[in-house]
């Protein structure tokens, strides 16, 4: 049960950023929304790589009788964590400074008032 | 190794290096002066479409390309990206070039009076990079990294009006959606990496056993690329987008969304395409399923685009809503093609579908034009506020109605063949979809027709007495166009024989892009 763990906090944190995407009507809570959803994702590539026990995945400075590649974390999901969060950081920052020039244009962040794109 | 030979060897890999690299130097030419940048930015895409078509050349002689970035052997450590080239992919950077050359052309007049335009042309360049990456890469991770340039780069290019409140509001709507979009598709990457520990499109579908984690990643990618790409009930962000972009960013984002249809094509033919047959439950096999359900969609996104088109006075944005109509027969054709594999009609729904998307990009790509001619010389946006326009803008005028013609899929014009291919194939499967399809086709003649009465014909009105001819560049631009319109449309099958048939044949013998990879490398 206990290695299952993660994996329903991974559920849970994609289900909650949906939640907020969705249902939310403040647009900072949106953005917080996506980041959630994107640590869940984040958090599932990271879970995917562990090995109980293993080294880091440093192909060059291995502790000395570490069999290769069993004992070592496996490096691939955490190049793609980098990215994914690298990415994110973009997003997040295109996200927030949208979120800033609306709110200079509407004076609301609520949802539901900025609506001038109707039907 | 003459220099055109190595160049060859390294197209795949400098398709992508040109633009990218010229985004980035732009900012830099744009110091020197603003007439300098914008013949860069022109140079460096047609640099870029020199290496497609050299690239096109060879994949349509000799077959798909594997170009690998990093280790060239099967050692470990194994780092390394694979780029696969097929005729499926070329089809579609051939499109997103010309997409992308057109909108400079017609952002030089178009454009003139902004500022900003150093950053413009960088993140426009950085779209069709994104856009050509999508469609060449044989990674699926590297495939969700082109995607989300795309999608940065393209909601910063939306919001470039930012004075108005619109844009801003147009551009949110689209990062939410394609952000959440690509996070699931990386969920869906990290569900296949748990189960085949690999990424490459090729070794994925070769191993892909169609558990039920498969099949749910199967829905998650339908699903993220299908909101991407604007099929109803995900597509209200594409007339938003659509209707308030400058419309030669519309071109290029058109160009991004057809990459995200590609991506379907590629998801569901290649990477799907060793269990397509596998029965689900009822022993119903599960490219029936896939085919209905994308087809029930596309119906949906036809009714949607053109209902909603009918009542819209916002010239862009009726537009937008036709984009997504047309986005609808482009899934019909596939999915009719899906449901049917292995009869007949089926690869001839899928040449429709193909040949459907260029002429999706030709068409809805004049109007977009068409309509920002309208917007440049009046500043108008409603089509209660413009009218009489054929008397000043006679080019124009022809221009809008070759484009017309074309949407609606009249005789001697593109829209006809690809149109006529998919209701000839669709009605094989059930009439009831070519009858639907047809009707689409008829209203949005209506819904054009009204348009052309309502601007372009009429009594002229004394606010628009200044009004003049759109300037050259733009006029340049949409004759480009008009001209593929009428070209493609007299002459159908030179593109089909030469591009779409390969490209058909391509996405059915997924064997054999799964063999490049995983027999030899």
């Amino acid at each position: 049960m206990i290695e299952y763990i993660p994996f329903i906090a991974v559920v849970a944190m994609i289900l909650i950023g949906l939640y907020a995407v969705m249902f939310r009507r403040n647009l900072i809570k949106i953005v917080i929304g996506i980041s959630i959803i994107e640590s869940g994702v984040n958090l599932f590539l990271i879970i995917l790589g562990y090995r109980d026990g293993g080294v880091a995945p440093i192909f060059t400075s291995l502790p000395p009788g570490t069999k290769y590649p069993e004992e070592m974390v496996l490096p691939v999901p955490q190049a793609l964590t980098l990215t994914s969060i690298v990415i994110g950081v973009a997003v997040l920052a295109l996200m927030l400074s949208l979120v800033m020039h609306i709110y200079r244009k509407y004076g609301t962040l609520d949802v539901q008032k900025i609506r001038r794109l109707k039907e | 190794m003459t220099f055109l030979e190595a160049l060859l060897q390294h197209s795949p890999a400098l398709v992508i290096a040109t633009p990218l690299l010229s985004a980035f130097l732009l900012p830099l030419v744009g110091r020197i002066n603003a007439k300098v940048r914008d013949v860069f930015a022109l140079v460096m895409l047609g640099v870029t479409c020199c290496f497609v078509g050299l690239l096109a050349s060879d994949v349509l002689s000799h077959g798909p390309r594997v170009y690998i970035f990093g280790a060239q052997n099967l050692n470990v450590p194994l780092v390394r990206i694979l780029f696969e080239v097929d005729s499926m992919g070329i089809f579609m950077a051939i499109i997103t070039v010309m997409l992308a050359v057109i909108a400079v052309i017609y952002s030089w007049s178009f454009l003139r009076r902004e500022d900003g335009l150093d950053k413009y042309y960088t993140l426009l360049l950085l779209v069709v990079t994104s856009a050509l990456g999508m469609e060449l890469t044989g990674d699926i991770f590297n495939f969700f990294v082109f995607l989300e340039i795309s999608c940065i780069a393209s909601c910063a290019l939306i919001a470039f009006w930012v004075a108005e409140g619109e844009a801003l509001e147009a551009a949110f709507k689209y990062i939410v959606i394609s952000s959440v979009g690509a996070l699931f598709i990386l969920f869906a990457i990290g569900i296949f990496y748990a189960q085949y520990n690999a990424l490459n499109i090729a070794t994925l579908a070769h191993l892909l056993q169609f558990t039920f984690l498969d099949k749910f990643a199967l829905v998650i990618l339908l699903v993220s690329l299908g909101m991407k790409a604007g099929l109803a009930p995900m597509h209200m962000w594409l007339p938003d987008t659509y209707g308030r972009a400058p419309p030669s960013i519309v071109l290029i984002i058109m160009s991004a969304t057809l990459a995200s249809f590609y991506g379907i094509l590629r998801v569901v033919f290649t990477f799907y395409g060793n269990v397509l047959t596998t029965s689900l439950r009822f022993s119903l096999p599960a490219h029936v399923v896939i085919g209905w359900i994308l087809i029930a969609l596309a119906i949906v996104s036809i009714l949607i685009g053109v209902i909603m088109a009918l009542v819209q006075t916002d010239l862009l944005r009726l537009i937008g809503y036709v984009a997504v109509a047309e986005i609808g027969y482009m899934f019909l054709a596939i999915g009719a093609s899906v449901a049917s594999l292995g009869a007949p009609y089926a690869t001839v729904a899928l040449h429709g579908g193909i040949l459907h998307i260029f002429n999706d990009a030709v068409d809805i790509g004049l109007l977009f034009l068409v309509a920002g001619a309208i917007y440049y010389v009046t500043k108008k946006r409603s089509l209660d506020d413009i009218s009489g326009l054929a008397r000043t803008m006679k080019f124009t005028t022809i221009f809008f109605m070759i484009g017309l013609l074309a949407v609606a899929g009249m005789p001697p014009l593109n829209g006809f063949t690809s149109k006529f291919l998919i209701y000839e194939s669709v009605y094989q499967l059930n009439p009831i979809l070519s009858i639907i399809a047809l009707l689409g086709s008829i209203l949005l003649l209506a819904i054009f027709v009204k348009v052309l009465y309502a601007a372009f014909l009429g009594s002229e009105l004394p606010a628009l007495k200044g009004v003049t001819e759109a300037p050259k560049s733009m006029l340049l631009a949409m004759g480009f166009l008009a001209g593929f319109a009428i070209f493609i449309g007299l002459f159908p099958n030179l593109l089909l024989d030469t591009l779409v048939k390969p490209a058909a044949s391509a996405l059915l013998d997924h064997a054999q892009y799964i063999s490049m990879v995983v027999g030899g490398l």
